[in-house]
């Protein structure tokens, strides 16, 4: 699945967008935040206080807890300073 | 004649008056426009900055942004609503977002902006970057502007 990072997570885990392959542990967006934040010092950089990333799962906002099963690309970003 | 939804993400600015203008043309149901003009400011949590940097997540950006201007239309009898989001480098002074909420009378109108605004603030894809005398920096998403969302949500 494809995942997209923003604003300062993407400057964190250094990419912008990546193709990747999570275990078959990872079931949840909140899994794979703890899942990603294990791979290098950018990620654990990134995600190192999970509980302000926001997720969208195919350009729909989504709570950590949602399956992440069937998704195509899942977008993780600091809480939204638009407007 | 149906509401109408109008979203656009750009970096190039509006002009608020033709945005008005089209808003309304050859309605006669239309008694009150709203419109909101955000605006660049020239400082932020009391430095200096010379200009905001929007980044944006383009393939969600109009999406979500229709989806709370339906749900606008569908809690307020309005006529039509627009919504222009700019993004990259938006200099002090300069607009950064437009909302414009149209109605046969005033009070669904300012409701719907307001609402809309809230929304955009913590909902919108867009993340904005100060540019100061130090380099730059990530503006933090303020607790209020949660606290505004919040008081939309149906029980």
């Amino acid at each position: 699945m494809k995942i997209k990072y923003f604003a300062w997570v993407r400057e964190r885990v250094g990419k912008a967008e990546e193709t990747i392959e999570p275990p078959a542990s990872v079931h949840t967006v909140g899994d794979l935040i703890g899942w990603l934040s294990g791979l290098d010092e950018g990620y654990a950089h990134a995600f190192e206080n999970p509980k302000v990333i926001r997720a969208a799962i195919d350009h729909a906002h989504v709570r950590p807890d949602v399956a992440i099963a069937g998704a195509r690309e899942i977008a993780l970003f600091p809480p939204m300073t638009g407007g | 004649m149906a509401a109408s939804i109008t979203v656009r993400i750009q970096q190039a600015d509006f002009d608020v008056s033709a945005e008005i203008a089209a808003l309304t043309r050859g309605r006669d149901d239309i008694g009150a426009v709203v419109s909101f003009i955000g605006i660049c400011r020239g400082r932020e949590a009391d430095r200096p900055i010379s200009a905001l940097v929007l980044e944006h997540y383009p393939e969600m950006a109009e999406a979500e942004i229709t989806r709370h201007a339906e749900t606008a239309l569908s809690r307020w009898p309005l006529t039509a609503a627009t919504v222009i989001h700019r993004h990259g480098r938006i200099a002090v002074g300069e607009n950064i977002v437009l909302v414009l909420t149209a109605s046969s009378h005033r009070e669904a109108a300012f409701q719907a902006a307001e609402f809309l605004m809230d929304y955009l603030k913590t909902n919108a894809p867009f993340w904005k970057r100060e540019e100061n005398a130090a380099g730059g920096a990530w503006i933090e998403a303020r607790t209020e502007d949660d606290d505004a969302t919040a008081r939309w949500a149906k029980p």
